[in-house]
């Protein structure tokens, strides 16, 4: 498989890149299936990708040749914009997303389940020399997804109470993050048999099973802040009523219906729900350098090309801890 | 033994009170406190009727204890203070909104919030210190802990002020708190009554761009020419609803019925808010992908505190701010709320208590 249907030519601002390892978001698994509707076949998915540096264009100043970087969701968007320019490219109207999206030329988008990517600096993050490839793939998509809420909601006072509901790809980097930021975090779970691993393993504080009323009723009003990480639909009331007045709950998950909203624990809380969508550039290289500096990488379990299969079906089934990440350069031969 | 309504206290009073779900109000003999050492004694000029007064007499939110007083934009001058009483005196003009106590000890009380006081009692259809039923507004006379009364401004008209103790702080305290309170941003107001007339105004006054967004067409020159607002949009006019998609930097809700939320999440910019301050009583559908394409919020707000009020009626004077009114007797008071039900009034009626409450 080859990364782009191209000449083989890296544009004056581009880097080329051997993919290593690349993450199994479940995103790649939504548009493989193309259960948003707007896939175009055939596609290749990743956008968790990690690599070295195999070429560099002409202008390009930030990278040579043999240096560690990652790609993450997007490999483009159109500069001029006021979020552009705000460093914010995941809210340009006109992103070009790493797979499943077409260039200005008209050309497609092919993601990191492959052998090479060639992308603009700008796009290209510079990949720490003390995290690990295999578990700092993951970070490019889901490690950036909670980090950008978490700082943009305030997230980070030392002493605060974060809730992280769901404990997955994005759950348990939260959890990390909470924990690095000096926040006490709660995980709230429907699933009872991940408590001791979200204590013990993950370093959470403490765990919170939905379907416990008395244990829900003891920690009413008891969090600063909420990140929300299920694409399940659930409701919104039991969460609401965890937040403490002025409380904030941040949804990162993408359920595919509306979610019902009451309205009465918003204006009698002065409490809000917001949305996130990963982060621009410069936000997703601070989110590697902050994981480099606190020690954080996402739990994974390394596969070879050929199980990818396997994996999207266990992945379906949540039966992962709590990231596939694929070997690429070892099990994708030319 | 509980004693009656007239009997529980030493002194007087009259007021017009509801004593069962139809809702209707008639003549009602109760009797108030005595000033206490920290009181403010007031006679009642003016008294705005709230929707929410019609909502508590017909027992919408189930939690009405009969008979109830209404009224909670509360406006009228000092007849009495109690010994320790420092910030008022005999013949200021003063005011009561939705809060007559908190615990004045919690965090939220001690950050100025009273409103989110977890203790705190509403100057109607509460229970206060004494184990009495706190009466609101449409009285002769009111008694309240100094902390919690309103100084007007000699230059705000008592008539059209009254109903910025509610209605004006509603919808002041979410244009601060969610930073929607900057020159030349640009706010949309949902809804054209009572709190939306009001946000409107007090938008303006902060030097934004408003655009009200209403479902009756025939609003709009109210709105452009009488209001202020620099845009007008019908919410089911698909085109015009489209057109200004990603203009807002902010949208104050005031519409209590259920209503549709995507298409006003779309008018909002990147980092928009959408301020909920009507209380729909069913959740509404949240579309959840456009919140995080944009990473929009949708957030609520409930009156505001104390400092906060006194704040906002000091801003309404400054810059000559009251609500829109229609003067009603107070026999009047049932067809108003027939009217109030139908929104046909421009925009808030206001009981002129001094003039029209006729002890039987």
């Amino acid at each position: 498989m080859t990364a782009r249907a191209f000449t083989g030519e890296n544009g004056d601002e581009d880097v080329t890149i051997k993919i290593l390892f690349c993450g199994v978001c479940h995103s790649d698994l939504h548009v493989a299936k193309n259960e948003w509707g707007f896939t175009n076949y055939p596609v290749v998915p990743g956008h968790e990708m990690v690599g070295t540096v195999m070429k560099v264009g002409s202008d390009v100043k930030k990278f040579k040749v043999g240096e560690r970087v990652g790609v993450g969701v997007i490999v483009g968007s159109c500069k001029k914009c006021e979020s552009c320019q705000q460093d914010l490219e995941n809210y340009c109207p006109q992103t070009i997303f790493t797979y499943n999206s077409h260039y200005t030329d008209g050309t497609k988008t092919y993601g990191g389940y492959s052998d090479m990517i060639v992308v603009d600096e700008r796009y290209v993050l510079r990949f720490p020399d003390n995290l690990p490839l295999e578990g700092g793939a993951p970070l490019l998509c889901a490690g950036i997804t909670v980090y950008s809420p978490m700082k943009y909601y305030g997230m980070t006072e030392p002493g605060k109470h974060l809730g992280v509901a769901g404990l997955g790809g994005l759950g348990h980097v939260a959890v990390k993050m909470g924990k690095a930021f000096g926040l006490k975090v709660t995980v709230i779970s429907s699933s009872p048999k991940k408590e001791t691993e979200a204590i013990e393993r993950l370093g959470a504080d403490s765990f919170l099973v939905t379907s416990d009323p008395a244990k829900m009723k003891a920690a009413l009003g008891t969090m600063d802040y909420i990140i929300d990480t299920v694409s399940a639909v659930h409701p919104l009331l039991p969460l609401l009523s965890l937040l403490k007045l002025n409380g904030k709950l941040v949804t990162v998950g993408l359920p595919d219906k509306p979610l019902e909203l009451p309205i009465f624990p918003l204006v009698l809380g002065r409490k809000l729900v917001g949305g996130s969508d990963i982060g621009g550039m410069k936000e997703t290289q601070e989110m590697l350098d902050f994981c480099a500096k606190h020690g954080i990488a996402a739990d994974v379990e390394v596969i070879q090309m050929d199980y990818i299969n396997t994996a999207m079906e266990r992945l379906a089934k949540s039966d992962v801890r709590y990231r596939f990440v694929i070997d690429v350069a070892s099990s994708l031969s030319q | 033994m509980a004693m009656s309504s007239e009997n529980e206290h030493p002194v007087k009073a009259f007021g017009w009170a509801a004593r069962d779900s139809s809702g209707h109000l008639s003549p009602f003999k109760f009797s108030r406190r005595a000033t206490q050492e920290k009181d403010v004694t007031f006679k009642v000029l003016y008294c705005g009727i709230c929707h929410s007064d019609l909502h508590n007499v017909k027992n919408k939110w189930g939690i009405t204890s009969y008979p109830v007083i209404p009224g909670h934009e509360i406006v009228g001058v000092v007849t009495e203070v109690g010994t320790k009483v420092t910030k008022f005196k005999v013949g200021d003009k003063v005011g009561i909104g939705c809060m007559v106590g908190s615990c004045r000890s919690c965090a939220n009380c001690k950050d100025n919030l009273e409103n989110y006081c977890p203790k705190m009692i509403l100057s109607y259809g509460t229970k206060y210190y004494d184990g009495t039923i706190t009466h609101g507004g449409y009285s002769d006379i009111m008694v309240s802990d100094e902390h919690f009364v309103i100084k007007i401004p000699d230059n705000l008209p008592l008539d059209g002020g009254a109903p910025l103790l509610c209605a004006g702080i509603t919808v002041y305290s979410p244009l601060k708190y969610y930073g929607l309170d900057k020159v030349g941003m640009h706010l949309g107001v949902v809804g054209l009554g009572g709190l939306g007339h009001m946000a409107v105004k007090f938008a303006k006054a902060m030097g934004l761009k408003v655009t009200v967004i209403s479902t009756s067409p025939n609003k709009k020159e109210e709105a452009m020419d009488h209001l202020g607002a620099d845009g007008f949009l019908v919410s089911r006019n698909i085109e015009e609803m489209q057109s200004a998609m990603d203009t807002m930097d902010g949208i104050i809700d005031t519409v209590s019925a259920v209503h549709a939320l995507l298409p006003l999440i779309g008018l909002l910019k990147t980092n928009g808010k959408l301020v909920m301050v009507g209380a729909p009583d069913k959740p509404l559908e949240l579309p959840v992908l456009p919140l995080l394409l944009g990473r929009k919020i949708v957030g609520g707000s409930g009156i505001g505190g104390i400092k906060e009020t006194q704040e906002m009626i000091d801003f309404a004077a400054k810059h000559n701010i009251v609500a829109d009114i229609e003067v009603i007797p107070m026999d009047y008071v049932n067809t108003a709320m027939e009217r109030l039900l139908k929104a046909d009034v421009k925009y808030r009626f206001v009981i002129d208590i001094a003039n029209s409450l006729k002890p039987i």
